[in-house]
């Protein structure tokens, strides 16, 4: 059995804004298959006596001081960004219009 | 349409209230949560990011010292279990707020879990249950443009400033609160002014409201008695202290309207709105909300040892309550004169005043007194009202040296809140000071005597009493500054 399914692969595709054709779901379904089902293979050895993981570090508390650093001049700030208006970030309207 | 709305008390007779808070407190570090950019209110739009803010590529988050031990004290003023071991997650949403779309929170770890908050409402304890407190990063702000009147609604494009994005917030849950009955929305807006408090004196925020350093949510659900807990509905855009109360207040009453006519309560985000008091629903969603979590791969785990935990612990300030207490003690008042300075907002301001040298009934005549009542008249906080602990306490130095009457001190306090200068910078430049020379008394002494001749026969044949008469006229002739006593002796020995 598919261990993702078009369903799912549709409705990620929306919640991550990205326009994709039914031939995409179907291309994008299979190859996110195989990945899940190599991840499945670790979940294959999970013990009890093995805490998961998300970090291939065992460090823990990586902490910085309450100092303040530069920052990037607005300027820099803007410097990638598509549009700008009186130094923000201009975005396309957020809600679609209802009908 | 128009409906009408039943009565409150008619609705709390016959539905049972759950109320449940969720609390975000901007912490006051120097810094952003996971990088080094300064966390001052205001300033110009995007001076104060960096590529960690916009999650540039190859930008890395690292945790800030003092945001985390920020929250475990939080977390032990509250009673809460620390974790020993937990991590951030990442919130993924599509909304330009965050500029990476994501947003570093946490999830099913939270740093401090299981804890309460002990609240006074009526001279009763209620015990509020706290669920959660946990860490993460705030978002931007969004300015709508093109709308009417700068909502996201109709806009054609919005514009975004990312100072805000990344300054660590505290978010702080309540488990759900039932059993309050009618009292519910007062035990809201003291659970919100308590956690206040004690948040303050942690000296971790500012924690104010009107500058959204403290921003409150409130969920409110309705039930018949015995039945099961009704569908819950959370009210956003709740900015002051009043606000929450009157939130929990019409959301009670509009859901008793909908289940009154026989409909249901939506599980759904709703509005509060300042000028009329009463809620909207918000955009409903049209799909349930999807944020996958998953663990911030950019960020090792936090594991607070024990030691760390309990140097934390023994770093805790008196909680407000219990200081509260010794204040009350201190200050020999009666439960309801203490509730009535913790309901001026009075507390600090009457400690301030008296640590400047006052007595405690000295300090409380002027903030319960004069201040309150025009803080009132103008609708500001008492602290804002354009008087401090210092004027007050020299005010009031005055008067018990005797250069300011009751009067007197009342028309240099309006000089203060006017913002004329000191005390004594307005007693002198107004000419307000006592006058108590007898030299410069005793002509306008005789010319109340001779004003008054029945008056002062009485004097003579010795009523004494009848002075009062006299006293009135000098001072009605000298413009209140006359100083009663001096006065009194002088008509006395002048008709004796």
């Amino acid at each position: 059995m598919a261990a993702i399914s078009r369903e799912e692969v549709a409705h990620l595709a929306r919640l991550s804004r990205l326009a994709v054709t039914d031939q995409e779901i179907d291309l994008f379904a299979g190859q996110l298959d195989v990945i899940l089902q190599a991840v499945a293979r670790v979940g294959e050895v999970v013990a009890e006596d093995i805490p998961p993981t998300s970090h291939s570090v065992p460090l823990t508390n990586v902490l910085r001081d309450d100092v303040v650093q530069p920052c990037l001049t607005p300027e820099e700030a803007l410097a990638g960004a598509p549009d700008a208006e009186e130094g923000r970030f201009r975005v396309p309207r957020i809600l679609e219009e209802e009908a | 349409m128009t409906v009408t709305l039943p009565p409150y008390e008619d609705v709390v007779a016959r539905y049972e209230p759950v109320i449940g808070l969720e609390t975000h407190v901007e912490l006051g570090t120097n810094t952003k949560m996971f990088c080094g950019c300064p966390t001052d209110f205001g300033g110009q739009p995007n001076t104060r990011i960096c590529p960690v803010c916009l999650g540039l590529a190859g930008s890395l988050p690292v945790a800030n010292k003092a945001a985390i031990e920020a929250t475990i004290r939080i977390g032990l003023a509250l009673n809460c279990t620390i974790a020993t071991w937990c991590r951030f997650a990442r919130k993924n949403y599509f909304y330009p707020d965050m500029p990476k779309n994501y947003q570093i929170s946490q999830y099913d770890e939270p740093l401090c879990i299981d804890g309460w908050l002990d609240v006074e409402v009526d001279g009763e304890l209620v015990r509020i249950g706290i669920e959660r407190v946990h860490l993460e990063e705030d978002t931007g702000k969004t300015l709508h443009v093109g709308g009417a009147t700068g909502r996201i609604h109709g806009a054609t494009e919005s514009l975004v400033d990312y100072n805000r994005a990344g300054i660590p917030l505290v978010e702080i849950v309540t488990k759900p609160i039932p059993g309050t009955g009618a009292l519910a929305p007062i035990v809201a807006r003291a659970y919100v002014t308590e956690l206040r408090d004690v948040i303050r004196s942690l000296d971790v925020s500012d924690v104010r409201m009107e500058q959204g350093s403290l921003r409150c949510d409130v969920n409110t659900s309705l039930n018949l008695p015995g039945e099961e807990w009704g569908t819950r509905t959370e009210t956003k855009n709740v900015n002051s202290l009043r606000s929450v109360e009157r939130a929990v207040r019409s959301e009670i009453i509009r859901q008793a309207s909908v289940l009154d006519a026989g409909g249901r309560i939506v599980q759904e985000t709703r509005h509060f709105h300042e000028d009329t008091g009463d809620t909207t629903s918000g955009r409903s969603k049209e799909t349930a909300t999807d944020y996958r979590y998953f663990p911030e791969p950019d960020l090792v785990p936090l594991a607070p040892d024990a030691s760390w935990v309990a140097s934390l612990k023994e770093s805790l300030p008196e909680l407000p309550r219990l200081h509260r207490k010794r204040l009350q003690t201190e200050w020999g008042l009666s439960d309801l004169d203490m509730q009535s300075v913790v309901n001026a907002g009075a507390v600090e301001l009457i400690e301030q005043t008296i640590a400047a040298g006052t007595t405690p009934e000295g300090a409380r005549k002027w903030w319960l007194g004069e201040l309150a009542r025009r803080a009132n008249e103008t609708g500001i906080e008492l602290a804002a009202v354009g008087a401090s602990p210092a004027h007050v306490a020299e005010l009031q130095r005055l008067v018990d040296e005797g250069k300011l009457n009751d009067k007197l001190a009342r028309t240099v306090l309006e000089g203060v809140i006017a913002g004329e200068g000191t005390p004594a910078e307005i007693m002198t430049a107004r000419g307000l000071e006592v006058v108590s020379d007898t030299g410069a008394l005793t002509a306008a002494v005789d010319e109340a005597i001779a004003a008054n001749p029945d008056v002062a026969e009485k004097i003579r044949e010795g009523k004494v009493a009848a002075a009062g008469a006299l006293i009135g006229a000098v001072m009605k002739a000298t413009r209140g500054q006359a100083d009663a006593k001096t006065v009194r002796e002088l008509i006395i020995s002048r008709l004796s």
